[in-house]
């Protein structure tokens, strides 16, 4: 069946019933795989990663399948889907995949594919220069940073996605194209903390932040907004009932008490937060989700702010390779960058990272208690030396 | 085939409903492309074509290009789009401010979710963008194409939308960004007749579920994680599409405690594979890993010189229950004390493999930062094995949800109601019994919530009862 070209398609808008399908769910899986696939599902016995980017499996029935994983933006054109599309039927059957963390996976069959698909994948660039399908993103590098949309489709981001991620992947390349690190390093971005911003348990979480509490839009709040449910939308209860001067329904924001997170602009249009000045990046560290060796965990706040420096954000890339770096020098072979943190402890993990430790990362919200030192066990840094003389104790 | 489709799947074959030609499709030159400059000055987009990481703002220009090549009757929405997009993303630079305005309802006849309205706020300049909706396009699991059905979604998305999309979005849907109102359903009609294929999740409803690539290409997974995303995303389609629940909930399926979709992060109800009998071991290969003639952790350290194999360092003592041991070259496993980490498995994949007696374990409850601070899932279920028509585990799905409708708040998730109504209580009410899998510690403190039931004689007490014993 073809593509409709009217206008409206199959679509009757004076009857929007007819014809209507609904409840298909998504296409069934097994047809998108390629017949090597087909024929191993299951048999899998082990895999080798022969260089970067490029992963072997081997099958029980001795089949191979090789597959070469690029980096790619996950905001893409039509144009390049088709550029894809046009290499999976040149090489790879016209099969495809797209990783979880938006890498592309060419996959074949043999070494002679593999050499060619290769060769050809290298040698596609846009116009400006950088790479379309740079190979690389597997075993103990970073691979592909996840994110979210940003300023180009978003109403409440802090910062922007894409370009962000731009900056920082082009700064990270040689870890993406070598796997030289301790372990594999998750690299996230959210552009705010409230929505999809759950960039809580990467190795290195870069997230949007507002300062500044909402500003009130008066005249047209109670029009656009359920003044109850904006009220209640607020956390830590900052947000009460008011009148205008005219009489009219408002409210009132206990500014001191914010803590900007932004759900109730989430719930109402008229208490809009972002601000050139107040936008920034926070940095959290040492997150992860794989089970093993040790368990799951949150990622930290290891930079409370950075501002937004469009479009090369050079002080958040600088923080993250002060922070990759510190890591790849000191910690031991498998060792997660939370584990490594923990091992030698945060005291030490501020004094290797050159990164400043301030009010800011101390937990102050609720349960904060459980992240305070209630022990007698710490290292000594110079930041101990600063309070040891502050209290008094020393010279 | 080992799986069927729920749904008839309709073949598509590109040459069948294509709505370009070649020759539209490679319009652009590259030295057209060279000297290509928007309508729109973008200074800081333009320094971002320069890196080598692949450049979302050349791709883009390649497709505002495009699109002024193409003829007027060959798009049924502005051929500006692009531009205009990236003209209002360099004033959200300039300004530090986003130009998008919040939200808008917008979606397709019967549906709760799937379509997210977005409108500019700045229409004057920016008018092929004033509207510029969302449609999230569900996925095949694990998120294997063939060309025939991308070339047909990018055929149609030029042609009723602005050609730009993400592969994908971070719940998993394939995301198409930018239409008019009046194109949504007939995209959607598109979608179903042309391309046998709905749309994903949004809103107060099941969201699109996503899973790893489990056995299709990993020999650890420990289940079918394609299958079982692909049933259960069929089977509860009415919770996707007509909003009933209080809020969000997201099923995602991990094959392996590695957990490559981090489903235990972000999902209300995570599966996890997992086995309950031995790992298997072949000792003859452990011995090549011990003499170095297989490179450890499938090379994916080989970018650095970590010196020589050393299974006691890099394995036994890494075990984080010392559970292994080396006796006379032979490796032993004491699997009763196993907690399945992955961790020698991930060193040695090809000596050592999971268990056969496979399943997985179900974890309740992640969630974002807001409100109360994020929580990691909570495992619940130690142990449920996983076979069609999987309805050991539609059961337990629905139970959970059953508990989630009747007593949540608007607005609240499961892990927060879990927390809200406490572990005891949430157990009690799905049936289960509690087991110490399900907690880190016992309480640290005794404020136990003891019920009337539990204490003999019950809580109604005479005090002149009580002062015959205790003079006032
Ligand atoms: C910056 C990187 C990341 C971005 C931009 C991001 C974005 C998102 C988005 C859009 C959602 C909604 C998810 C969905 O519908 O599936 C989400 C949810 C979530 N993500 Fe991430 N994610 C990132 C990294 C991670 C990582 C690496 C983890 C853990 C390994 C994680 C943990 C979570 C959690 C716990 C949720 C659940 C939130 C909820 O459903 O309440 N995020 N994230
Ligand atoms: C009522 C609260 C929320 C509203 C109004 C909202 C609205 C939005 C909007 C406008 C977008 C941008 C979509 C686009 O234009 O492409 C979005 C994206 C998204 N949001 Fe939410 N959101 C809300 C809460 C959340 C939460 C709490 C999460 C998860 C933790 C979440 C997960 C997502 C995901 C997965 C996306 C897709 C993002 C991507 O792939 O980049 N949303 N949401
Ligand atoms: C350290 C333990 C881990 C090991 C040994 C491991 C192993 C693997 C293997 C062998 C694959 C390839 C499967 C395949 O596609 O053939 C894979 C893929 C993947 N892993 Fe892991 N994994 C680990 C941890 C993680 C963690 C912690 C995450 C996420 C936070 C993760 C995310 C992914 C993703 C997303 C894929 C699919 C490929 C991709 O999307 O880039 N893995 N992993
Ligand atoms: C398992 C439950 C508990 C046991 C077995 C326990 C036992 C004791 C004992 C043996 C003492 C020492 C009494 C003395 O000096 O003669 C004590 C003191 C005390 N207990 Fe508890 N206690 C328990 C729970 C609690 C709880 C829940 C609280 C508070 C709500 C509490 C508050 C105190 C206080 C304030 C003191 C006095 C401490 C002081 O000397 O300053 N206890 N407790
Ligand atoms: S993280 Fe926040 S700002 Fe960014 S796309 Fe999601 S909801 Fe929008
Ligand atoms: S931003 Fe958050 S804390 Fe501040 S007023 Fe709004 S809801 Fe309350
Ligand atoms: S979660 Fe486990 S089974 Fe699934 S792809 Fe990752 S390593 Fe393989
Ligand atoms: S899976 Fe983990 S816990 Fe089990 S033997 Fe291996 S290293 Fe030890």
């Amino acid at each position: 069946m073809a593509l409709s070209l009217d206008r409206l398609g199959i679509y009757d808008p004076k009857d929007p019933l007819k014809n209507r399908l609904t409840d298909l769910g998504p296409r069934h899986f097994w047809q998108y795989f390629p017949p090597v696939i087909q024929n191993n599902y299951g048999k899998w016995a082990y895999h080798e990663v022969l260089e970067t980017g490029i992963l072997m499996h081997v099958s029980e029935t001795g089949d191979k399948i090789y597959t070469v994983r690029c980096g790619a933006a996950r905001f893409m054109t039509v144009q390049h889907v088709r550029e894809i599309c046009d290499i999976a039927d040149q090489y790879c059957d016209g099969f495809v995949r797209f990783t979880t963390r938006n890498n592309i996976e060419f996959l074949v069959d043999s070494v002679e594919k593999l050499e060619a698909l290769k060769k050809d994948l290298e040698s596609r660039k846009f116009v400006s220069g950088s790479y379309k399908f740079p190979i690389g993103g597997t075993g103990a590098g970073v691979t592909n940073i996840v994110h979210t949309q940003g300023y180009i489709h978003c109403h409440t981001p802090a910062t922007d996605a894409s370009s962000m991620v731009k900056a920082v992947s082009d700064e990270l390349f040689k870890y993406f194209q070598g796997m030289t690190l301790p372990a594999k390093v998750r690299v996230s971005m959210a552009c705010c903390l409230n929505m999809c911003g759950a960039v809580h348990c990467s190795d290195i979480a870069l997230l949007g932040n507002h300062r500044k509490p909402p500003i009130v839009d008066h005249e047209v709040i109670d029009k656009v907004c359920e003044i109850p449910l904006a009220i209640a939308a607020c956390p830590v209860g900052a947000i009460s009932p008011d009148k205008t001067p005219e009489g009219g329904k408002t409210v009132k924001i206990k500014k001191e008490r914010c803590m900007f997170c932004g759900n109730c602009y989430t719930m109402c249009q008229a208490l809009p937060l972002s601000d050139k000045e107040g936008d920034g990046v926070t940095i959290l560290a040492g997150g992860k989700i794989s089970n093993r060796i040790s368990e799951p965990k949150f990622s930290k706040v290891v930079v409370p702010w950075l501002p937004n420096n469009f479009p090369r954000f050079s002080e958040v890339v600088e923080k993250v390779k002060k922070i990759l770096e510190a890591y790849a020098a000191d910690a031991n072979k498998y060792e997660r960058l939370g584990d490594w943190a923990e091992r030698i402890g945060w005291e030490k993990f501020f004094e290797k990272t050159g990164l400043e430790f301030t009010e800011h990362l101390i937990d102050d919200y609720r349960l904060a208690y459980d992240t305070w030192r209630t022990s007698t066990q710490f290292k000594y840094t110079a930041a101990a030396w600063d309070v040891s003389r502050f209290a008094g104790g020393i010279e | 085939m080992p799986f069927e489709p729920n749904e008839p799947q309709k073949e598509i074959k590109y040459e069948e409903t294509r709505i370009y030609t070649d020759a539209e499709l490679n319009s652009c030159s590259d030295e057209e492309l060279k000297n290509f400059k928007i309508k729109h000055q973008i200074p800081d987009l333009e320094e971002l074509e320069n890196g080598p990481w692949p450049s979302f703002v050349a791709d883009a220009k390649q497709e505002a290009l495009h699109r002024r090549k193409l003829a007027d009757e060959r798009m049924l929405i502005d051929r500006d789009v692009v531009e205009d997009m990236l003209g209002q993303l360099q004033v959200s630079f300039d300004d530090g401010e986003t130009h998008w305005k919040h939200g808008g309802i917008v979606g397709v006849f019967g549906y709760g979710g799937g379509v997210i309205g977005r409108y500019s706020d700045l229409p004057e300049r920016y008018p092929s963008i004033a509207h510029f909706h969302t449609i999230r396009v569900n996925q095949p699991a694990s998120k294997f194409y063939n060309s025939d059905l991308l070339r047909t979604i990018c055929d149609m998305w030029e042609y009723r939308g602005s050609g730009l999309m993400n592969l994908h979005g971070s719940t998993g849907d394939l995301v198409l960004l930018g239409t008019t109102t009046e194109q949504l359903e007939p995209i959607f009609f598109e979608l179903t007749h042309v391309l046998g294929q709905d749309i994903g999740g949004s809103g107060s409803n099941l969201r699109t579920p996503s899973c790893c690539i489990g056995r299709a290409r990993c020999e650890f997974a420990c289940y079918d994680t394609q299958n079982l995303c692909y049933e259960l995303t069929q089977y509860y389609q009415d919770e996707l599409h007509r909003p009933a629940f209080p809020y969000k909930f997201k099923l995602k399926f991990d094959g392996c405690p590695n957990g490559c979709v981090a489903s235990m992060a972000r999902s209300d109800m995570s599966f996890i594979g997992t086995w309950r009998d031995s790992i298997r071991i072949d000792q003859d290969t452990v011995k090549a890993y011990i003499a170095g003639d297989v490179v450890p952790n499938g090379g994916a350290h080989m970018g650095r010189d970590w010196g020589k194999f050393d299974i006691h360092k890099e394995v036994i003592d890494l075990c984080p229950t010392k559970c292994m041991s080396l006796v006379d070259d032979e490796l032993r496993i004491d699997n009763q004390e196993c907690t399945r980490c992955m961790h020698c498995i991930n060193v040695m994949p090809k000596a050592l493999k999971p268990g056969k007696d496979n399943g997985l374990s179900i974890l309740l409850g992640a969630k974002a930062p807001i409100l109360e601070g994020a929580q990691m899932a909570t495992l619940i279920v130690p142990f449920m094995k996983a076979e069609p028509p999987y309805d050991n585990i539609k059961e337990f799905i629905e139970k959970v949800w059953e508990f989630w409708i009747e007593e949540g708040k608007n607005r609240e998730r499961l892990g927060e109601l879990m927390q809200r109504t406490g572990l005891p209580k949430f157990l009690e009410t799905i049936g289960l019994p509690p087991a110490p899998q399900m907690i880190k510690t016992p309480r640290e403190n005794p404020y136990i919530l003891w019920k009337e039931e539990d204490v003999p004689g019950g809580w109604n007490r005479n005090v002149n009862e009580y002062r015959t014993r205790h003079k006032r």
